[in-house]
């Protein structure tokens, strides 16, 4: 794959894979990272055939979309505001951290992610833009790259420091601004260190792409055995992003869950 | 020890708990628990005193929780109820030794997590919350649940989150309970376990103090003792090379004023567990006889023990009478982690001392043989007296990298720009050059907890102290901040930490 970047213009420009004489250039949006093509091997492959997955170029936003957007967001569509919001589609959590319904308030950080909204709430912000959430196969390929490199698997530094990510306390009461760190080999802001993503197909991280039907996906988490399945036993980070997407519902909210949006890469001639 | 078998009666009930499923089992495997029970000692059985194809009767009871080393009161009910627990996970920081931290992940925020009692037989409705502040999904196997994960899938529970469950309490005995959330070592790792007493309907015979404590090993990235957050070090504990191995979560944390306590003459039970995640401990204490060691939490006790094996997951009761005043180590008699790695706990006996049990040094003599020269006493105060040499300004660069590294990067990155809204930059900072290098390293040693700006921004956020660091450690450091990054500040002195510190001690902060 060759790969050129345009810095400052906020464009990517990417030859396709399929060699010289069919390359064409693909343009990414400002804002926005094109990723891929490529391949990783999930932790628990769906099938012994599918212990390596091919994922087609995607455009994904460069940070995690801000408070300030969802603001934005929320102020153009009234029923996505908290006091407007059907229970169904978000529990309680959703936006508590604002201080009011239209306005964030002191305590929150315009720039820095936007949390406690519901897979549905960040599903309608993403089709409200012509876009929509990365399935988790994307994200998946994405958070793979480390700053130099599409595959930072073999990264002992990098994969310690993803995990410390995860075992430092969530006691800090606002979150840093979104693209404050270095961006990965894509041009993607804040994959690991931030907060976790909403998904497209958060419940089908194990078997089941029906959020309610976790019973026979489940165990793979839980027990002893989780281990013996899985393509790296060490690969924690990935247990752990697996594990939390299982614990979710579509209407649930957290103080660490945000989102990005994705949109199919067009081929322009 | 006791001196005498006060607690005879006690053979009987304990089989009866062997055969308290008897009513609830199938006929094959009532079979063969008759067939065990007549291996037993020849006692008649007890009849069971529960039935459990009906339910409790009466109000649902709440239980009362204790954090370590604390035991709630026995349940003192002849009937099975229905008892809510509610249990909250809290991910927190805490200390594990002095000037170390650690982020817990607790059931209850201790480690261990909350004693839960119940009795054999009650219908136990249980609800795990998630605190909303929580950046994990946690859950809970316990291992009194007979049920398919020990209630791990039914307690699965995103932050901010409750989820219920209900089990009937159906084998008495002293269980742990810890977290089964993948990636399950990392979360048991981190604090998340702790224990569940099933009393037998007869309930336990009376003590005079229960004692709650754990053993539990922790991975921690750098060395023992090394100050500052410790994030948990995977490779550690893929290869079982502990950095501390503690009781109820903390080096220390039933020494000094939290040691247990008894008087002479008291009987004395601890409930003793293991959280591991992988360490078997040899459970000791030392200068004292476990009267009775109920194994691996069970119905059955063995008598007169000295040190008792508990796995990993697994628990035992002991209990024994104090006799003679003194200080009692509670150890794992694995003992590089006792005098290593923490796991060292006090048990302290107060009373009037009885000569015919212990005497006492009667009489100290030089031994027959003279081949042993004394050591020379001038050797050590020569090396007390010994100063480290004065280092060279890059020396002390060289030195601060390392220990900024290892314990201010964490916060304020190893670039030392900090973090936007949160964290102050220390690269090209006006707050360092504006302020006083006496009040810089005041700051330090004694941290900083409220606004600030710098560079045009506010900060409001909390700086712990580092004055367990030595003078040398905390000149070095800030020598490497002045000089670093751009920034060009001169040295810093340890005389002059030196000095700060005296003047804070006389401001009395």
């Amino acid at each position: 794959m060759t790969r050129f970047r345009l810095l400052g213009s906020g464009l990517a420009v990417v030859l396709a894979t399929a060699g010289p004489a069919r390359a064409r250039p693909l343009r990414a949006p400002a804002g926005m990272a094109l990723v891929g093509p490529g391949s990783y091997s999930p932790l628990y492959p769906a099938s012994p055939a599918e212990r390596t997955v091919a994922v087609r170029a995607f455009l994904l936003d460069r940070k995690p979309v801000t408070n300030r957007e969802f603001l934005s967001f929320v102020r153009a569509a009234p029923e996505w505001r908290r006091d407007g919001i059907k229970r169904v589609f978000a529990d309680d959590g959703y936006l508590s951290q604002w201080a009011t319904p239209d306005s964030l308030g002191p305590g929150v950080r315009p720039a820095s992610p936007v949390t406690n909204v519901s897979w549905f709430a960040a599903k309608a912000y993403c089709a409200a833009r012509s876009a929509r959430l990365p399935t988790e196969r994307e994200w998946e390929l994405a958070a793979r790259a480390n700053e130099s490199g599409p595959d930072g698997s073999g990264d002992a530094a990098w994969t310690a420091r993803i995990l410390e990510f995860y075992s430092q306390p969530a006691t800090s009461p606002s979150l840093r601004d979104v693209g404050t760190s270095r961006p990965n080999f894509w041009g993607v802001y804040d994959l690991h260190g931030l907060v976790w993503e909403w998904i497209y197909d958060f419940g089908a991280s194990l078997v089941s792409s029906d959020s309610r039907d976790k019973g026979a996906a489940d165990p793979n988490v839980f027990c002893g055995a989780a281990g013996a399945d899985s393509r790296d036993p060490a690969d924690y980070a990935s247990f752990m992003r697996i594990a939390f997407r299982s614990s979710l519902e579509a209407s649930y909210t957290t103080n660490r869950l945000g989102f990005r949006c994705a949109r199919d890469a067009q081929e322009t001639p | 020890m006791s001196l005498h078998h006060t607690f005879s009666a006690l053979g009987s009930g304990a089989l009866a708990l062997a055969l308290g499923m008897v009513a609830c089992s199938d006929p094959v495997e009532q079979t063969a628990r008759r067939h065990q029970a007549s291996s037993a000692p020849a006692t008649a059985p007890k009849t069971p005193t529960y039935d459990v194809t009906s339910l409790p009767t009466g109000e649902p009871l709440v239980a009362q929780l204790t954090s370590p080393p604390n035991v709630p009161p026995p349940t003192n009910r002849t009937k099975p109820a229905k008892v809510i627990v509610n249990l909250a996970v809290k991910e927190v920081v805490l200390p594990m030794a002095d000037g170390v931290q650690y982020a817990y992940w607790t059931f209850g925020g201790t480690v261990p997590g909350s004693f839960i009692r119940v009795r054999q037989g009650d219908l136990v409705e249980f609800h795990l919350h998630n605190d909303a502040t929580n950046k994990m999904p946690h859950n809970i196997d316990l291992h009194a649940v007979t049920g398919p994960g020990g209630g791990a899938a039914s307690s699965f529970t995103a932050p901010g989150h409750v989820s219920q469950f209900s089990f009937r309490a159906l084998n008495p005995g002293l269980f742990i309970y810890h977290c089964a959330t993948a990636p399950v070592p990392m979360h048991v790792a981190n604090g998340m376990y702790g224990m569940i007493l099933v009393e037998p309907p007869e309930g336990l015979p009376p003590v005079d103090h229960e004692y709650y404590v754990m053993e539990g090993e922790f991975y921690t990235k750098g060395k023992y003792h090394a100050p500052g957050l410790q994030p948990f070090d995977m490779e550690k504990g893929i290869e079982e090379r502990p950095t501390y191995v503690v009781f109820n979560g903390a080096e220390g944390s039933l020494l000094g004023d939290r040691a247990l306590k008894a008087y002479v003459g008291d009987t004395v039970r601890i409930f003793f567990g293991v959280g591991g995640p992988n360490l078997t401990s040899s459970f000791h204490v030392i200068g004292e006889v476990f009267d009775r060691v109920y194994q691996e939490g069970g119905s059955h006790f063995q008598e007169n023990v000295q040190t008792t094996l508990v796995p990993a997951g697994g628990a035992a009761i002991a209990e024994f009478k104090v006799e003679v005043p003194g200080t009692y180590s509670l150890v794992d008699h694995s003992l590089f982690r006792a005098f290593n790695q923490g796991a060292v706990g006090a048990l302290k006996v107060s009373g009037p001392e009885d000569v015919f049990l212990y005497s006492g040094k009667q009489e100290e003599t030089a031994s027959a043989s003279e081949a042993v020269p004394a050591a020379k006493p001038d050797a050590l105060v020569l090396a007390a007296a010994v100063t480290p040499s004065k280092l060279t300004k890059d020396e002390q660069i060289a030195a601060g990298k390392t220990l900024f590294a290892g314990t201010c990067a964490a916060c304020h990155q190893p670039t030392g720009k900090g973090l936007p809204g949160s964290i102050p930059p220390l690269a090209g900072s006006d707050f360092l050059i504006k302020n006083e290098k006496e009040r810089v390293i005041g700051i330090v040693l004694g941290g900083l907890t409220g606004q600030v700006k710098v560079n045009g921004n506010v900060f409001n956020s909390v700086m712990p102290p580092w004055g367990h660091l030595g003078d040398d450690d905390l000149a070095n450091v800030l020598t490497y901040v002045f000089n670093s990054w751009g920034n060009d500040q001169g040295t810093v002195a340890p005389s002059e930490v030196a000095r700060a510190r005296r003047g804070a001690a006389g401001a009395g902060i």
